[in-house]
Order: structure tokens, then sequence, then C-alpha cells
């Protein structure tokens, strides 16, 4: 990307979407996201999430960092790079993985596309570009930023099949889950892929940014047929902690940006160990995940449901009632599908195990007024909410 | 002849803290002061009808909050206003800047290289690590090792402690920071030679030390360490000058009943049976006294103002040979308006703080060259500021007042210091900045040159060292200024020292000062008037 002197005069960035966003945003919610200008809510955040669990919602996925590797070597040096065995991914796939540096603490977690052969787009949360660099020493691999020369949007919810058909995106029924497709809007080409961050059926489209806003407009030409919003980011923090997944930087901290020894993360302790294989071969930061495994699990970032309907902020969690400070809340949301207070929890073990009981003390506001409240509260280890249609091949058409 | 409970020898900002909390305290205490000014190199000054210098330090950060708090500054007149930025000219006329708003600084980072902007992510974070650690010592006295008095051992076990809370990888990494040089450290992140030369420049601000010199590294805390208002690294000013620092340090100091005389300029402390019983002025005035506290550099403490008969020879030795190398000078300028620079696009807001003229590390290094050979460097490394956008004590409206730091100037170039070559000096820096601010000479009304030759005549500082001695590992914590004399006490008893050349060193932080008096009201069994530090979790 380049950046004129004047780039100062407007801190953020716009997408190539922001147009379209500053025309239906009623909230005037902004926020900063990888110094790009996104919407917190563009119009009514229940809308924006039900779009998500019963229609289709759109959210602008430009921010988010991507780089391209290629290169003969660029297979092997995905493999180094990452704790999960990626050497059976075909072209066309998607995969989800998570880094560490030589620690074996997690630096980003992010998705793997195989566009081709030798091709590669990996996609993080946080700026990678100096860790990928400094990873490849010794690798055939090209490594280039293209976060700002992709536009990317994220089409979600039951109907984003039918949504994005109607649009003018053919055959895209035969796409599995995290498969890749490259297709046409009309005469635009878009890469889809079928991944999302909501846990619902849902898209990821990828386009030159001077075409963004005709995919745009072609989507949200079917709106008469189709109920589509606009969504932005507070309604995807709700859903993404229905689906279970995680945010580095937010759930826990990355370890390039920590200060404090011990604030960092390994992948077991943020509930990935399906995502690391030791077996199967040297990768940064398996000879300290190996030694970390040989020990008692310290702490785990734990999925848990907090009994009652008290707004779940910042919180303490508890192993008893009045008992003994054991862990914090990182994330929480009210579901408004399970009609439950969801979180993810940061629980130090004992003994290597999960605490028998979990209590939090929850802190809460009635007309300006704190009160303070004792919840227990459930450890659960599979996503909260998962519908069965989301994985369905060709997806339900409406 | 007047009794006092403690005379404070030099109303620098250390001097003024120390006898502040000794005032706060209840003691009866005298501060005197050769100059008819308060301040040492605290100071602001009117030497050009309507503007106003800070004619020596010139800006605020590291001064601790906890003693501006416990000597309640800011009803004595303090304000510190945050600066909001720093950079760098390029030789292309491109620039590189460093704004306060992160988003605008990743893109200005980005503009330069990506991969660098990336990379200062690992960089903030490691050195606000070892700024935490170093935070943790600055209000505290340092063990001394050898000792096995319990609280030499408890200070030393807080010590350890504090290095305990590093990880294995991490204490390995602390101890090559202390050693290294800026240069080599910075290119552990960064690649861009212009982003390199703009962060190295705080580590030899100050140090007869060159940016490939081992130990700068280090020096970069003392400069990234201190923050404003939680701000840990921001940079202010402080309103009206660094006086204003001085003048609330020596109002509080009178609420508590301090006493300050101003051209009264010691010649001996007084030392009768291994116990300092006060001092004598030039005027040949005998003040007495049951404790002498010297806020001069420990070279100068032990080699002008005591009598070397009443010194253990070993002391004398290290004195002699304390480290305190002048390589700085300073120009203060009055200017009829506000220069522009045309490299910056209008309305950029860079001008408002630190401005800096040298792109290449090699560049730095050449500085530091001439400095070697006793010349005044040919291409300066200049911080440059012009306080006068901000705060309009300084200047009258419309026009302004400039700051310029210069790194490197000689202690004596070859045949020594005259006027005349003073002059060229400061001609140096003013072509310098004229390269990029054409309009820059014409505005030109007074500038006021000061080499190491004037900071030593006029503030007293040995060779014009504004650190009071150079901030390497051999001078440092429990080494500074020499090893057994790290707690603030002098060779005889009721003797202390309390200036920068005690620990935690250079800068405005009022900490030695602070430090010294805690040791002070020990001694005499007094209770502690200085504050606990801010804690830093």
């Amino acid at each position: 990307m380049k950046f004129d002197h004047t780039h100062f005069r407007q801190a953020l960035l716009r997408t190539p979407f922001h147009d379209r966003f500053v025309e239906l945003s009623t909230t005037e919610e902004w926020m900063a996201w990888n110094t790009y200008k996104v919407p917190r809510v563009v119009d009514k955040l229940p809308t924006e999430y039900f779009a998500v669990r019963s229609g289709c919602a759109v959210m602008d996925l430009t921010p988010m960092e991507k780089y391209r590797i290629s290169g003969r070597g660029a297979r092997d040096y995905l493999d180094r790079l990452v704790t999960r065995d990626i050497s059976k991914l075909k072209a066309g796939r998607v995969t989800y993985v998570v880094w560490c540096n030589d620690e074996g603490k997690v630096i980003d977690d992010g998705t793997v596309f195989q566009l081709g052969e030798n091709d590669y787009r990996l996609c993080a949360q946080h700026h990678q570009f100096d860790w990928l660099l400094m990873s490849a020493r010794g690798f055939d691999v090209d490594i280039q930023v293209e976060t700002h020369d992709v536009a990317a949007l994220a089409v979600q919810g039951p109907t984003s099949w039918s949504v994005l058909a109607a649009a003018g995106i053919s055959n895209l029924e035969q796409l599995k889950p995290f498969g890749i497709a490259d297709l046409r809007c009309g005469d635009i080409p878009v890469t889809v892929s079928r991944t999302g961050y909501t846990g619902d059926l849902g898209y990821e489209l990828w386009m030159d940014p001077a075409n963004a806003l005709q995919v745009w407009d072609a989507i949200f030409s079917v709106q008469g047929q189709y109920d589509i919003h606009a969504m932005g980011l507070s309604a995807l923090e709700m859903v993404r902690i229905e689906a279970g997944f995680i945010m580095p930087g937010f759930d826990f901290n990355t370890a390039e940006a920590t200060i404090r020894n011990g604030y960092d993360r390994s992948p077991f302790e943020v509930g990935l160990g399906w995502v690391v294989n030791l077996d199967k071969g040297h990768f940064t930061g398996r000879k300290a995940l190996l030694a970390e495994k040989s020990r008692p699990a310290k702490r785990r970032l734990t999925k848990i449901v907090v009994d009652g309907n008290k707004p779940v902020g910042e919180a303490f969690i508890y192993d008893g009632k009045n008992g003994k400070q054991t862990g914090e809340i990182k994330c929480a949301t009210w579901s408004p599908i399970l009609k439950a207070n969801l979180a993810l929890a940061d629980i130090e073990f004992i003994n290597g195990r999960l605490p028998a009981q979990l209590w939090a003390r929850i802190d809460y506001q009635r007309e300006l007024k704190w009160h303070s409240a004792w919840a227990e509260c459930h450890s659960h280890s599979k996503p909260f909410y998962v519908p069965e249609y989301r994985s369905a091949t060709p997806p339900m058409r409406y | 002849m007047n009794n006092y409970d403690a005379i404070v020898i030099g109303a620098g900002h250390n001097g003024l803290t120390n006898a502040a909390f000794l005032a706060k305290a209840g003691m009866r205490v005298l501060v005197v002061e050769k100059n008819p000014y308060v301040g040492g190199a605290t100071v602001s000054r009117e030497l050009h009808a309507g503007w106003k210098y800070s004619n020596c330090s010139y800006v605020c950060s590291l001064f601790r909050p906890e003693i501006y708090n416990a000597l309640d500054l800011g009803r004595h007149g303090l304000k510190v206003i945050p600066l909001v930025s720093s950079m760098t000219f390029k030789q292309d006329g491109d620039y590189f800047g460093s704004y306060s708003n992160p988003n605008i600084r990743r893109h200005e980072l980005m503009r330069h290289s990506q991969r660098d902007a990336d990379a200062a992510i690992r960089f903030d974070a490691d050195v606000m690590r070892w700024c935490r650690l170093i935070r943790g010592f600055l209000l505290r006295t340092p063990p001394d090792p050898g000792s096995f008095r319990p609280r030499d051992a408890f200070e030393f076990a807080y010590l350890m402690k504090k290095f305990h809370e590093l990880s294995e990888s991490q204490l390995y990494e602390f101890i090559r920071f202390f050693t290294m040089s800026i240069a080599e450290y910075l290119e552990n992140y960064f690649e861009n030679e212009t982003i390199l030369a703009h962060y190295s420049g705080g580590s030899i601000i100050g140090t007869g030390l060159g940016v490939y010199s081992p130990g700068t590294a280090y020096v970069l805390l003392h400069h990234a360490m201190g923050d404003v208002d939680g701000n840990v690294g921001a940079w202010g000013f402080a309103r009206g000058g660094m006086g204003a620092v001085s003048g609330a340090l020596a109002s509080s100091f009178q609420a508590y009943g301090g006493e300050i005389r101003t051209d009264a300029e010691v010649v001996n402390i007084n030392v009768s049976g291994n116990r300092a019983t006060g001092v004598e002025l030039a005027s040949g005035e005998k003040l007495s006294a049951r404790v002498v506290v010297s806020n001069l550099d420990a070279k100068r403490t032990f080699t002008k103002v005591m009598n070397e008969k009443d010194l253990p020879p070993g002391l004398l030795q290290r004195a002699r040979n304390f480290k305190i190398r002048g390589s700085s000078g300073k120009l203060n300028i009055a200017l009829d308006g506000m220069p522009t620079f045309p490299s910056l696009p209008k309305d950029s807001s860079l001008t408002l703080g630190h401005m800096h003229f040298t792109d290449t590390l090699g560049r730095l290094e050449k500085a530091y060259d001439d400095w070697k050979d006793d010349r005044w460097s040919a291409d300066p490394y200049c911080d440059t500021l012009i306080p006068s956008q901000y705060d309009p004590s300084l200047a009258p409206p419309g026009k302004h007042m400039m700051t310029v730091f210069v790194q490197y100037c000689p202690v004596e170039p070859e045949g020594g210091w005259t006027d005349e070559k003073r002059d060229q000096f400061g001609q140096t820096v003013i072509d310098q900045i004229a390269d990029y601010s054409p309009d820059f000479k014409d505005l030109l009304l007074h500038a006021e040159i000061r080499t190491p030759r004037e900071l030593e005549d006029e503030v007293g500082l040995t060779e014009g060292n504004i650190f009071q001695g150079e901030l390497t590992f051999d001078q440092l914590m429990f080494n500074r200024p020499f090893p057994g004399y790290a707690q603030y006490r002098g060779p005889v008893k009721g003797m202390y020292m309390c200036g920068s050349s005690t620990h935690p060193g250079g800068g405005v932080m009022g900490a030695p000062g602070a430090n010294a008096a805690r040791e002070i009201l020990r001694d005499l069994k007094k209770p502690d008037s200085t504050p606990a530090e801010f804690s830093d979790d």
C-alpha cells in the first residue's frame, strides 16, 4: 500500500466498501480494525445478529491481514511455520492454523488458503510480516502483503448461498466447507471460500478492490427477495463466541506484544491443542510444546456458560462461591438464540485439571448503581452453537 | 553564625527536591546556590527581551510523578503538557515522523517499511519490558551487594525478584541490552535507515559515546522510561520552560519553611573529626549544619569543594577518574516568526515535537568521530523543538522560541574555546537547520550558544556533562557514582550526595534528590517524607 505525505490527516483507512457502509449507517458507530474504519453497529445490533442466524449478513473483511506466500518452498515454509500438519492440504482448500514463537507461545491464528500449486494466502488477525520474513530464512519462498490489495466480504447466514446464487454467483452449490472456488459475479472474477467466523453457513468473497462496489451492489440488488443486512463487529463478537472461536490479542495476549513474563499463552492453554501436531516433524515452537505436553496443564481458555441473565462483562472466576480466585472472563455475550450467558474464561488448573466448581463474581449496574452477584459457571467442551445446516452440501435453498 | 539542620549545595532540581523533602520532614534547611537564580540545569532565563529560554534541559518526562504529587508541584505552578510527535528530516526531501496516534504512527512506519511497521510491535513490547524493570528501581536506594545488613539484603532480594519476573531468555536479552550499542540493538528490529537513525538518537544524547558504542542501548531507557500521565515514553513541555520545574520545587520548599540563598558559592565543605560541620562560601562566610548535601556532580564535589585531605585516597582516585565527559552543546534561539519546513505538508503536526536532521546511522557515527578528534561535529545530531507553539509564556504572540540540543560538542577543541569558536560551532548548527528551513536565518533574532565550556562555567557541571556522569554500566546502580558510595552517603559523617551523579542518574527525574532525602532522614531517625513509588504492575 502506498501512503503519501498527507496520510496523517486521516488516522483510519477506508475500505473499498466504505461508501456503502456510510450510506447504510444510522448509528454512525465506527471503530478501528487494523487501522481501517469499520462499523461497530451499522443499524440495529439485534437485526445484524439475527441476519447471521436467520437470513444473510454481509461484513467487510478487508482489514484482515492477508499475505501471499508463493514459491517452491511455500508448503515446507508454512509447514514449518504453523503447528498443524498442512502437508496434505490441497489446492482449493482452506485450513485453520495457529503459529508460535520459539518458546511455543501463540503469535497469532489464521487460515491458510491453498490457491494453487506453490501458491498460498495466509489470513491473520495481527501484523505478521516481520515474523513471516524472519521465519522465511532458508526457504525458497516469496512473501507479499496483500491486505490492502484484496477486498474481502463475509456473506454469512442460512440464506447466504441463495443470496449469492441470486446475485449471480453460480456454481457454488457443490462448494464444501473449507473449499475455495474461482467464480464470477456477473463478469467480475471473485474467489469464494466457504469459510467464516460465525459458525453458520457462510462464504467469504475475495476480489480486486476496483470491483468491490460492483460485487457489493450485486449482492444487495437481491435485497427485495432476501433479508440482507450489512453487519458490524458487535454482532460478529456475539456469533463468534457462540461458535466458540477465539480471538488472539483479545482473549489472550499475543506473544510478540507481551511485555510481562507469563502473560502470553501456548496453543494448549488457549484450547488449540487440536491444531498442534507434534508428530509432523519440526516446526517453530515444537520443542517447547513437547516439553509443555509432558507437564500437567497449568491453565486453559475455557468455554463457560454463566448461570442467570446478569450481563457478564469483566469478571473474576473463583473455584467456589466466595472461593479462591482462579481465573477471569476474557469475552462474553448474551446469546439471543440460546438465552444464556456465554463466555471464554482463562482458568488456572488445579493439579492439571479444571477446578470442580467455577463461580463468577459479576459486577453490574442498574440505573448507574453498582451491584454484585455470584453466578455459577459450567464448562463446555464443544462450540456453544453449531447449526446442522451449516455444513450441508448443497446448502438448503431458500 | 546561622545554624541549620541541613545545607544543600546547589539549587538544581535534585538539590531543591532533596531540600523540600528534608524541610517537609520538619528540618531547618538552607539551599545555597552560586548563581543569582535557582534551577541549575533546570532553568529558564530571559536573555533576549521578551523571550524565555530553557537554557539547559528543555523537555520533561522523567520527573517522577510521585515527587510531583508529594511536593504538590501542581499547586506551585507546574504544568507539563505532553508532546505529540518526533521526526527526522531526510536529505532527499522526505522525512520520517513518529506520531502519538498509533494508527498514524503505523501508517508512517508503513510508508517507509512495511516490515518495520510490524517489527515496531515487538520493539515497543521489548523496550517497555526493560522500562518497567528499571522504573521499579528509580525511587529506591541501590543495595550494596557486598553488605549483609538486613536492609541491603532486602533491597538486593527486591532487585533479584524483579529480575526473576523475567523469563530466562528475557534475562539474557536484558543483559545484552545493558551492554550493546543502540545501533546493534535496533538492527534486531528495523531495516530502514531513517527509522534506525530516528530511534537511535535518544541513546547518544548527553553521552561521550556513538551509536555503535557498547552501552548506548541502555541510554535509550533514559529517554523512553519517563511518562506523562501514564503514557510511558511520552515527553512533555513544562509550561514556562524548565525553570517552571525548579520554580515549583523552590516554591514548595519555601512553603515548608526552607530558605534559599543565591549568589552564594560554596568553596568548601567543612569537616571536623571526620564529620561535616557546614560550608564555607566564596565570601568567606561560614555556615554550620548537621547535614551537608551536595547537588554537585561527584567529581566536582570531591575534587573542588572538599579538602582532599578529608577524603580517603581511594575515593579521591575514583572521583578524579569518574567518567564525566562533556559532549553536548545547546542553542536557544529567538525567532521573529514560525520557520517553514518545505519538506513537511501544510498543517503537519510534526513541528510540534522533536525535530532531527540526521537520517542515517553513518552520519550519527561520523558526528561522534569528530568529537573524538576534539572537534565539534561538522554534521551534528540536533534535537530541535519550538515549544512556543504550545506555550504562550516563552515568546511574544506570533514569535517563537527554538531550543536546539546539539550532539556532539567537545569539552575543549584544539587550542581551547574562544568566543569566536563558540560562534562558529553555533553557525554549523544554524546552517544545518537552514538546510531544511530556507527562511530560518531571516527569522533569527538572537541566539544563545552554549558549549561544554558555558555549561561548566555557568551551571557547574564538570565538562558540561548533562547527566553528571556517563550512564554506562560501570557507573550505574550500586556503582553510581562509585562502588561503596551508591547510597547517597559521602565519606564523612553528615555529608551526602543528591545529584544526578547518584542513582538513578541523569535526566530531570528528581529521584536522586528524593532518594538522598530518604537516606538522610533515616540516619537522623526522622519520619520519611519521601513518597513510595507508584505501582507499575
